[in-house]
């Protein structure tokens, strides 16, 4: 039986019967770029080539990591971006909509069976929707730009296998930094990973995308999850190709039984990941008398509508503890929107949350808006690595928006469970 | 005479180039480059320099200045028992050498920081003067070796470019 990342492959490279380790080449559906990898960097490398980009409706253009523009260096490099989305005739190009791993998905350009690059390393984000997506620089995206093609070598499907259901308050964002631990940052070893079982079909589709988005922290290529009727709702409202063979897609095989890893969602607990690496995680109540200085609900990874919503469950009727401060960064505007019509917003509004833009903020560490020396936070994000969200001697602690609420609510780090009475 | 540059721990892409640098042009993001764990490399580093690293080299973000600043600084080869996988594919897009080396001659102590060292990309060694040791490094796969050769991906398909206006 074939595995979910060989048909893909096998697709978009139109070679039948792939054997692992393979170099391919295949033809890409979708191209994402934004203002930090995008124009800026591969605008010189098309010009040296003497190429224009191979086909201008399969290039999405989406500006969140300079967002907003502060000072003069950035605010040029919004408007070489603004400028070669216009000369390439680029209609899909998203202005400070939220960050380019939520828009993508809900204005339909995800659907099963696409095989797909971003210029970004969350880029296999775009594996929750059933496509082959991954993340790559900026010279090897000015190739694609270019060629319309990119090689790969072909991967093995590493699949995590969760079974039995989550208990309240525990999340993907949990289930993901416990599979950090077991298999380190570098276990997915730039292969093809899978996540499977009825864990996973019971997600809803942003909780899914938590994972796929932190198979980057797994060092996967890919986070694949093969397509169901949740996928192709989402993908139907979001306005996206649903292809009439996407049933062809529900594969979760691997070639090695050994590359098939079993999770007890019955067994999990909160999790919170230690400075300086999301595989230095344990239960929340081991770090249960750790002080901080700011709570952060951002990111693609964890301030999605559904993220946001988690936060407003915590916080709802509560205010955050004297003398830290609870910053939040919804992913994209349309969630924020959505968020301030369910009276979301007004719950963080009145627990003491201040609001940022809806792009990276404080993840990237590329904005004014970063860590003090010595400051420690607790952040619904994806990576912890020194010194990225600040100041050399910031530190930071990984959770999920429950996590990050509850510790809000309490000044410590803490199990959202034991404030919500569980 | 070049020298290796040990280091330890992780190096992630972070490490490598700091996002607060990445609005600024490379020269000025090459002077932060690891500067978290040896404030020293970015002015110390010379032409023909390699870096060895411990597993998971690069990991983190798609950034590909973090292989770019390194080649700028002049390191002539990176050498890790692994690396994460963008950064890979980042390194050899730009034309600089990465090579993987079995875990288990890391703990060889000729492989030590500051050693004088002689770089042959053609056969994969690395040779340590000062005790004359020669480490076989991991042989890339030729069609990697290849891009690598041409200078990166750019100049990789200029000549491919050239090849099909010539032949059409």
């Amino acid at each position: 039986m074939i595995t979910l990342a060989k048909k893909l492959l096998s697709d978009a490279s139109g070679k039948a019967n792939l054997d692992v380790g393979d170099i391919i080449i295949c033809n890409v559906d979708l191209a994402m770029i934004h203002d930090s990898g995008g124009p800026r960097r591969v605008k010189p490398i098309l010009e040296r080539l003497n190429r224009n980009v191979w086909d201008n409706e399969k290039i999405v253009v989406v500006t969140d990591h300079y967002v907003p523009a502060k000072s003069d260096e950035t605010r040029a490099i919004q408007a070489l971006t603004k400028k070669w989305v216009k000369d390439n005739q680029i209609n899909n190009f998203y202005d400070e909509q939220g960050i380019c791993h939520v828009v993508l998905p809900e204005r339909g350009h995800l659907t099963p069976g696409l095989f797909c690059v971003g210029g970004d390393s969350h880029s296999p984000t775009g594996g929750a929707f059933g496509a082959y997506m991954f993340g790559i620089g900026a010279t090897e995206m000015a190739g694609v730009l270019a060629t319309g093609s990119i090689w790969i070598k072909t991967p093995e499907t590493i699949l995590m296998s969760w079974k039995n259901q989550l208990h309240k308050y525990v999340t993907a964002k949990d289930m993901m930094l416990a599979m950090c631990r077991k298999i380190g940052m570098g276990g997915g070893r730039y292969q093809a990973i899978q996540f499977a079982g009825e864990t996973i079909r019971n997600l809803p589709m942003q909780e899914r995308m938590t994972l796929s988005n932190m198979a980057a922290e797994l060092g996967a290529q890919a986070g694949l999850i093969a397509p169901d009727e949740t996928t192709i709702a989402y993908v139907e409202a979001a306005g996206g190709q649903v292809p009439n063979n996407w049933r062809n897609f529900q594969i979760e095989t691997v070639e090695d039984t050994r590359n098939r890893m079993q999770f007890d969602a019955a067994n999990l607990s909160p999790q919170i990941a230690a400075p300086h690496s999301p595989e230095n995680s344990d239960d929340a109540d081991e770090f249960q008398n750790t002080a901080f200085d700011v709570a952060y609900i951002g990111a693609c990874t964890g301030a999605k509508y559904i993220d946001l919503l988690a936060a407003a469950e915590v916080l709802k009727g509560k205010r955050i503890a004297k003398g830290v401060t609870l910053k939040v960064a919804p992913a994209s505007l349309r969630d924020q929107h959505r968020a301030t019509e369910d009276g979301i917003m007004q719950v963080l509004e009145d627990a003491g949350a201040e609001f940022l833009a809806n792009s990276c903020g404080i993840c990237a560490g590329y904005g004014e808006d970063r860590l003090a020396e010595g400051q420690v936070c607790i952040s619904s994000t994806a990576r912890n690595f020194k010194g990225r969200m600040g100041a050399q001697s910031s530190s930071v602690y990984l959770a999920s928006p429950y996590t990050v609420a509850a510790s809000a609510v309490t000044g410590k780090l803490t199990d959202p469970r034991l404030v919500m009475g569980e | 005479m070049p020298r290796l540059w040990r280091f330890e721990g992780t190096i992630d892409t972070d490490i490598l180039a700091p996002g607060f640098y990445m609005k600024s042009p490379l020269h000025e993001l090459a002077r932060h480059c690891l500067e978290a764990v040896r404030p020293d490399f970015a002015r110390s580093v010379v032409k023909g320099d390699v870096l060895l690293a411990n597993a998971n080299m690069g990991v983190g973000s798609s950034r590909e200045q973090a292989a770019e600043v390194l080649k700028y600084l002049g390191i002539s080869a990176v050498i890790a028992p692994s690396f994460a996988g963008i950064f890979y594919r980042n390194a050899i897009n730009l034309g600089l050498p990465v090579f993987t080396i079995d875990e288990k001659l890391m703990s060889i102590p000729a492989l030590a920081d500051g050693a004088e060292i002689e770089f042959n990309f053609d056969d994969a060694e690395l040779q340590i003067l000062d005790n004359a040791t020669c480490i076989k490094l991991i042989p890339l796969p030729n069609f990697l070796k290849k891009l690598i050769l041409d200078g990166g991906l750019v100049p990789h398909l200029e000549k491919r470019f050239e090849q099909e206006e010539t032949q059409s």
